[in-house]
């Protein structure tokens, strides 16, 4: 997926909404950003497939040496699929986050929190400080 | 949170800022706490030889006389009438026998040949222990304490390739030195207090200079680092290094709350024929079985168990871990922690609540990890 087709949360997942069927899902990951200010990661802890997500909650956590972070849905919905190889394959969220670092697919139950994620521009800019 | 520009800096803080160095708070220092990756950090000092500015370190130097005297009715370890040229851990701990902090005392030749004494204190506890040393000077002695924390630099090499490395710029070879001892020399025409210390498991030394020159000795290091493979190493790393050996860290394992007799360092502590603050206090902690004392736990998987994760025996509540870490090293969650006495035996079987999810462990012996 191109990242600047992308939307992002404040928190630093990335979403990409798909239409399948008449269903919305919604393809979510982490920021390259994201992973190189996490460095050096060594465990996720993923939802079951079925759990249901709210936006702004938290859904899983990605560990480094260093501590803990939550990883925050940007969607409400239904988790369809987990991506299972990235927990033990985590070097992938650092070179292509983007496309096989993707971590769970949502289907969506509402599209209201898609209207408070960034755009690429806004986010880029979120992250620069300016 | 104290904001940025009045945290302290130490000499080489730009150098760090310009190396990608990602500055934080760390007991109001702006320090370094990776430049790249901890992993990297971690595992260059152990293969080859890291460079660490520890100068929020504090550093106290002692005049007058009776020093040792005095010192030592302030340490759970003797620290009188040991050779010039020694240096010892020890801690020092309040009447309940609880830990003010855990320093370094040298006994160290200056650049004349004659012998003085200095500490090595934490950076978070400088100003309290500043204060405790002054509130016990004897009335009537000529005991002086200046406190040269912001007048000087200490840098630690660190490695199997550190000694080698130092000796290649240093009057003195620091192969030449014992363990726990140090004297004065030159780098280049630069005075440095040298000695063979540090706190990542591995063998190395730790340079004291004055500010002025900090920059320089660093960058001439960081040549000489870079050429064998290592590099700037980060307070996280020597966190994971220190954790890997086992070292406890104040605020963690250590504090006023913790009776000296909890921490398993025996060495540290010399009941025998002396007396010290906090000596009685001590010695009834020893001889209490309810106070818990400080294990090393292995966890089944990669999840780290943090500070103040419930350590559970049978579904009882039966300690609290101090610190825990991936251990780059190792390949291993590892943690320290504070347990009952019934569960410190070494392969008993425990539980970690971690955010609210159980992780299994067993108690190790420590250290994890001891050098070939």
């Amino acid at each position: 997926m191109n990242p600047e087709q992308l939307l992002y949360a404040e928190s630093h997942e990335w979403v990409h909404v798909d239409e399948n069927n008449g269903e919305k899902i919604a393809t979510i990951g982490i920021s390259a950003h994201a992973v190189e200010a996490l460095t050096d990661l060594v465990y996720m802890d993923l939802p079951a497939v079925g759990t249901t997500v709210t936006a702004g909650e938290p859904f899983g956590e990605v560990e480094s040496v260093k501590a803990t972070s939550e990883l925050y849905s940007p969607v409400d919905g239904e988790v369809t699929e987990v991506n299972a190889t990235l927990p033990d394959n985590l070097e992938i969220l650092g070179d292509d986050p983007y496309v096989q670092g993707w971590i769970v697919k949502v289907k969506l139950s509402s599209e209201d929190a898609l209207g408070k994620l960034l755009d690429h521009a806004a986010y880029e800019k979120m992250c620069s400080g300016s | 949170m104290t904001s940025v520009d009045q945290l302290l800096k130490t000499p080489i803080h730009q150098w760090h800022a310009e190396h990608h160095g990602r500055m934080v708070d760390f007991a109001g220092w702006s320090m370094p706490v990776q430049y790249n990756s901890i992993m990297d950090e971690h595992h260059q000092t152990r293969n080859a030889v890291g460079l660490f500015d520890v100068s929020h370190m504090g550093r106290l130097f002692f005049s007058g006389t009776g020093i040792d005297q005095f010192l030592d009715s302030l340490t759970t370890r003797r620290v009188a009438g040991v050779d010039v040229g020694r240096i010892r851990y020890s801690l020092m701990t309040n009447e309940k026998g609880g830990i003010l902090d855990d320093v370094l005392v040298y006994h160290l030749p200056d650049s004349e040949g004659q012998p003085f004494h200095m500490m090595v204190v934490n950076a978070s506890n400088r100003e309290k222990i500043v204060n405790w040393l002054n509130e016990h000077i004897p009335t009537g002695s000529d005991i002086a304490l200046e406190d040269r924390t912001l007048s000087t630099a200490m840098i630690a090499v660190q490695g199997p390739k550190a000694n080698a490395m130092v000796a290649g710029l240093c009057s003195v070879n620091p192969a030449d030195l014992k363990y726990y001892t140090g004297t004065a020399a030159k780098i280049g025409d630069h005075p440095v207090i040298l000695s063979r210390t540090g706190y990542t498991g591995e063998d190395g030394c730790e340079l004291i200079v004055d500010s002025e020159v900090a920059l320089d000795v660093w960058e001439t290091l960081m040549q000489s680092a870079v050429d064998e493979g290592g590099g700037a190493t980060g307070l996280a790393a020597r966190d994971t290094l220190r954790l890997e050996a086992a070292m406890p860290l104040y605020g963690h394992e250590l504090n006023e709350e913790t009776n000296a007799a909890q921490t398993d360092l025996k060495f540290a502590i010399n009941l025998k024929d002396r007396d010290f603050i906090g000596r009685n206090a001590i010695v009834a902690a020893n001889e209490n079985p309810n106070l818990p004392i400080r294990i090393g736990l292995e966890l089944e998987g990669k999840r780290a168990a943090r500070e103040n994760c419930a350590i559970i025996a049978q579904g009882n509540r039966v300690g609290t871990v101090t610190s825990g870490t991936f251990a780059p090293t190792l390949q291993k969650s590892i943690s320290m922690g504070y347990v009952d006495r019934s569960a410190a035996e070494p392969g008993t079987e425990l539980e970690i609540d971690i955010r609210g999810k159980r992780a299994t462990a067993r108690v190790v012996k420590l250290p994890f990890y001891t050098r070939d």
